[in-house]
């Protein structure tokens, strides 16, 4: 690898990462659409297109550079309050993540096309000029605050912005002190936010300035509560943090606030299980006391020290406890004291029943601080407010071809007439081999209609990487120390025997070695193990990809779709994760083009309006199983037999012995669904055949299954792993043969008359079941061996099942399968050669094609 | 004798890249960090004569970083450019604000950088 080849590779890697977190937020906002963003979700998205800037900045990736500029300006408006998230600033965004994928597919290919290019400038000049700006208030609620000068200097823009919004809606806000150990203070600190998260907000996280000693550290936090104190400090408890209010000023008073600069925030509480009674404010008067009275003073009231003036969420207890104004001072951040009356917006604020002197009650609106066009800030738009989609293209090459005729997925036909061509024929539209990355449009497409770009990208990485625990590798490491002291040993005993020279092994030297061999064979297979391992990732990282697409098809056609995922921990190796991401987009795609009806047809039939689209991963011993299910109107298989028969797929009198099953079947097959009619009917490229070729090649099978009216459910069985395989070793007429051992359900001997001829097809029944047959010799034209008795491999994928005679029966053995080339790659029944490790090759039997081979023969013969 | 100076950036490219360019310049070790906390842990026990540090990080921001450092009686003399992006004025104001010596604007050459390496650092 080239210098420049690296660090483009290490460049697309890190993009990727990138780009795959930024999809996995925008998925979470996009489910969200309608209600209040989360701060830290927006900031999060910012940070992800501000790291992608400056990445592809240094890189030299100039168009994935401007358009993460374009984007990181639009979300830093957003998140600083500047703009208002609505449906369009939204899909800009996921329109943006897709063209950020092409940009990405094409700088890793080298190679940039112009229409892409164009896009990219247009996409960030709409961006640009996107939203209203939202109406800032003439004074700043930050002034409001309490908040020594110096603290404010070390916020970023954005830290300031969210303090801001904290105090305009009347938020509490606290200081968080905790001091830690130098060395772990991450730790502690880590412990302390996920405590305070669901209680409110953190803003910032400031360490301390002053020397916390040589080994010690301390942070403020500057926290907005959701909660109360109480709950607060019952959320803190244990841990080393001390709380101490921030005060708020009333809008009114900010012009005094001047006079309040001065006085610090007061007392410090401990969290921590029974220092509470220590500072109870009662008893620690003396500067609380000055702060409380400084602030009535200021807010027009009377500044009796025992009088309640106001009261915090602690409130319905404080005249019990006989509280201080000190307590009440600092309580809650956005106390109200005066004739105008503020509240705060927690439940437990309420009026005090001393509201002393000449003040009135105050009142427990939180609405009543914040003026109507302040409110909330990231708030959504109605969804009839979503720009259409003439204006908003959200790109898919199936937009002309849906206009050009094919079938409309808007207003629905009737479930009986969904055509069942359609639901078979409407496929993924990426290639099915090779790397593939958005196909691009051909150069002379109309610029400005970014539809045909980005539909078709693939969902295969770009990058070739794993990311691995460390655990794993330490464990990995620990074993490779242990195989060094076994070759020590080893090493010491090739010695010896040198040095003994011609005298006679001993029988002694004889069990050592055997013993260090053992423990080698041993370290060995854990060695192999701890790889297989570390090469698994978890088939969620696909779920994910295929989420966002769900949502993007979803609105295309114009569907309600809920996508039920489940088992996405399930672990896979890295290469069958990556290989199945487009067999599954298209079987996504099937199901929500054909499989799913129109909300209206679904009610029609009494259905509920929104549909269900399964994507379920489940681990069954050696293999995994993938289900991709839809609750729609199923596969009719009257027409599938009509279709298959006039392709000339199947005759007239094999559809009469079908079973129904069998029937479903056929949609795999490759004459099913012509390239023409594909073309005529949905513009995409490939149909369920290549889905089965795809999964054939990892070693996997696919099944259907269907019922009118009630749905659909693909079934795709995959091993767990192909580097390594465990394999029998059978020999035929001379010859050896490798069969993946995973797909080995039982070894039987049966009598060659135990063999039956039905229907001009061989069978054997085994324990009352009748099962296929066949005979390596004759299927790969072996002179026959006239044999007193078979051995039968019985072999098994999902429901499929063959038994597979052989002579003989050599053993077990852990194989590498490597393919094979040229001609040779497309013998069926044939998966790859393995070297055996004595110098002797054999060819490894491929189990999907034989259990297909063997259908095949039954169909031909039938 | 080389000495150190301090990387603080939490995209990695980046953090390599700016590390191979500091790298570059002779009698500089190079020390980095993805993170404001370990930039924290890492101040007590490396004597490092210059700080590099972006703003925008996920667990301390660069700022309140420049500021601990400033503020403390060991660092304080230690000088910091910050690493920004354009349009960041806000941030890169309170950062010079708060005692930053320099500010790099991505993407940037390596000869700007350098050349502020060596002033500072009194490299020939």
């Amino acid at each position: 690898m080239s210098p420049g080849s690296k660090a483009l590779a290490e460049f697309v890697a890190e993009a990727t990462e990138i780009l795959d977190a930024l999809a996995r937020d925008l998925l979470v906002l996009d489910e969200r659409r309608g209600s209040e963003a989360d701060p830290d979700l927006v900031n999060g998205i910012f940070r992800a297109a501000h790291s992608l800037k400056g990445l592809s900045g240094l890189f030299g990736q100039e168009r994935i550079s401007r358009l993460a500029h374009g984007t990181e300006d639009l979300l830093d408006r957003l998140r600083l309050g500047k703009l208002l998230l609505d449906g369009a600033v939204l899909d800009s965004l996921i329109e943006a993540l897709d063209a950020f994928q092409a940009l990405l597919g094409e700088a890793a290919r080298g190679t940039e096309s112009e229409t892409l290019s164009a896009r990219v400038e247009a996409m960030s000049a709409r961006m640009a000029s996107m939203g209203a700006p939202v109406e800032v208030a003439a004074d700043d609620p930050l002034d409001r605050l309490e908040l020594e000068a110096q603290v404010r200097s070390v916020f970023t823009e954005y830290e300031e912005h969210r303090l801001r919004e904290n105090v305009r809606r009347g938020v509490s806000l606290w200081r968080v002190r905790a001091a830690f150990d130098l060395s772990d203070f991450d730790k502690g600190l880590a412990e302390l936010n996920t405590r305070l998260k669901p209680l409110g907000e953190v803003i910032s996280t400031l360490p301390s300035a002053q020397p916390g000693g040589a080994h010690g550290i301390a942070f403020d936090l500057i926290f907005g509560a959701q909660v109360d104190r109480e709950a607060l400090e019952t959320g803190l408890k244990g841990t080393p943090a001390e709380l101490s209010a921030l005060t708020v000023r009333p809008a009114a008073a900010a012009a005094t606030s001047a006079l309040l600069q001065a006085v610090q925030p007061a007392a410090t509480i401990h969290a921590s299980a029974g220092a509470k009674s220590e500072t109870r404010p009662g008893d620690a008067p003396t500067h609380d006391g000055a702060a409380g009275a400084a602030q009535d003073a200021v807010s027009g009231g009377v500044a009796a020290p025992d009088v309640p003036v106001r009261v915090t969420g602690a409130a319905p207890e404080a005249p019990r406890r006989g509280a201080t104004p000190a307590r009440g001072s600092r309580g809650a951040a956005s106390r109200g004291t005066s004739e105008d009356a503020k509240a705060s917006p927690a439940a437990g604020h309420s009026t005090s029943p001393k509201s002393g002197g000449k003040k009135k009650a105050v009142r427990a609106t939180a609405a009543a601080m914040l003026p109507e066009a302040q409110q909330p800030l990231l708030s959504h738009v109605p969804e009839d407010m979503e720009p259409g989609p003439l204006e908003w293209p959200t790109s898919d090459a199936d937009v002309p071809a849906n206009a050009g005729g094919s079938p409309s997925p808007a207003p629905a036909p009737a479930p009986s007439s969904v055509p069942v061509v359609a639901y078979l024929q409407g496929a993924a539209k990426a290639s099915p081999k090779g790397l593939s990355v958005a196909p691009m449009a051909p150069s002379g497409a109309p610029v400005g209609t970014p539809a045909a770009l980005t539909a078709d990208t693939s969902l295969r990485s770009l990058t070739q990487t794993v990311r691995v625990d460390i655990g794993r590798l330490d464990g990995l490491i620990n074993m490779v120390g242990e195989l060094l002291l076994i070759k020590a040993n080893l090493q010491r005993l090739a010695e010896s025997a040198r040095q003994d020279g011609a005298v006679a092994l001993s029988k002694l030297f004889g069990q050592e070695l055997a013993r260090e061999t053992r423990g080698l064979e041993r370290k060995l297979e854990a060695l192999q193990e701890g790889l297989l391992e570390a090469r698994m990732v978890p088939v969620g990282q696909v779920f994910d990809k295929l989420a966002r697409l769900v949502r993007r098809i979803t609105r295309e056609a114009g569907k309600e779709i809920e996508l039920a995922i489940s088992g996405g921990e399930v672990e896979l190796d890295k290469l069958i994760v990556e290989e199945l991401s487009d067999p599954l987009m298209h079987l996504i795609r099937n199901a929500i083009d054909h499989g799913v009806e129109s909300p209206d047809a679904r009610l029609a039939a009494g259905k509920p309006r929104r549909a269900v689209v399964g994507l379920r991963a489940e681990q069954k011993g050696n293999h995994v199983v993938i289900e991709v299910s839809d609750d729609g109107s199923g596969i009719d298989e009257v027409r599938v037999r009509e279709v298959a028969i006039t392709r000339g797929l199947i005759t007239f009198a094999q559809a009469q012995e079908m079973s129904r099953r069998e029937l479903l079947n056929l949609i795999f097959q490759p004459g099913f669904s012509t390239a023409r009619s594909v073309s005529e009917l949905s513009g995409r490229g490939v149909g369920l055949d290549v889905v089965k070729n795809n999964l054939g090649n990892l070693s996997g099978i696919i099944d259907v299954w269907s019922e009118r009216g009630k749905g659909t459910a693909f079934h795709l069985t995959l091993p767990v792993t192909l580097a390594i395989i465990r394999a029998l070793l059978v020999g035929v007429s001379g010859r050896t043969y490798a069969v993946p051992l995973n797909s080995v359900l039982e070894i039987v001997s049966v009598q060659p008359r135990e063999i039956r001829t039905v229907e001009r097809r061989e069978v054997l029944d085994l324990r009352g079941q009748t099962l296929p047959f066949v005979r390596l010799s004759r299927m790969f034209a072996l002179p026959e061996r006239p044999v007193g008795r078979h051995f039968v491999v019985v072999v098994g994928l999902a429901q499929e099942r063959l038994g597979i005679a052989v002579d003989e029966l050599h053993g077990q053995q852990d194989i590498v399968t490597k393919p094979l080339g040229g001609r040779l790659q497309s013998v069926r029944g044939i998966s790859g050669a393995t070297d055996l490790g004595n110098r002797r090759t054999v060819l490894v039997l491929d189990v999907a094609a034989l259990l297909e081979e063997g259908m095949a023969v039954e169909r031909r013969r039938a | 004798m080389r000495v150190k100076v301090l990387i603080v950036e939490d995209s990695k490219a980046s953090r390599e890249y700016i590390a191979a360019m500091v790298e570059a310049v002779e009698g500089i070790e190079v020390v980095v960090t993805s993170s404001g906390f370990e930039a924290l842990k890492l101040l007590p026990r490396h004597r490092f004569e210059l700080i590099i540090t972006d703003i925008n990080m996920p667990d301390i921001n660069g700022l309140e970083l420049i500021n601990f450092v400033k503020k403390n009686p060991n660092y304080r003399e230690v000088p910091l450019f910050i690493i920004t992006t354009e349009g960041r004025d806000q941030d890169r104001e309170r950062g010079l604000a708060l005692g930053a010596a320099e500010y790099l604007v991505k993407p940037f050459l390596p000869g700007s950088l350098e050349a502020l390496l060596r002033r500072y650092l009194k490299l020939p």
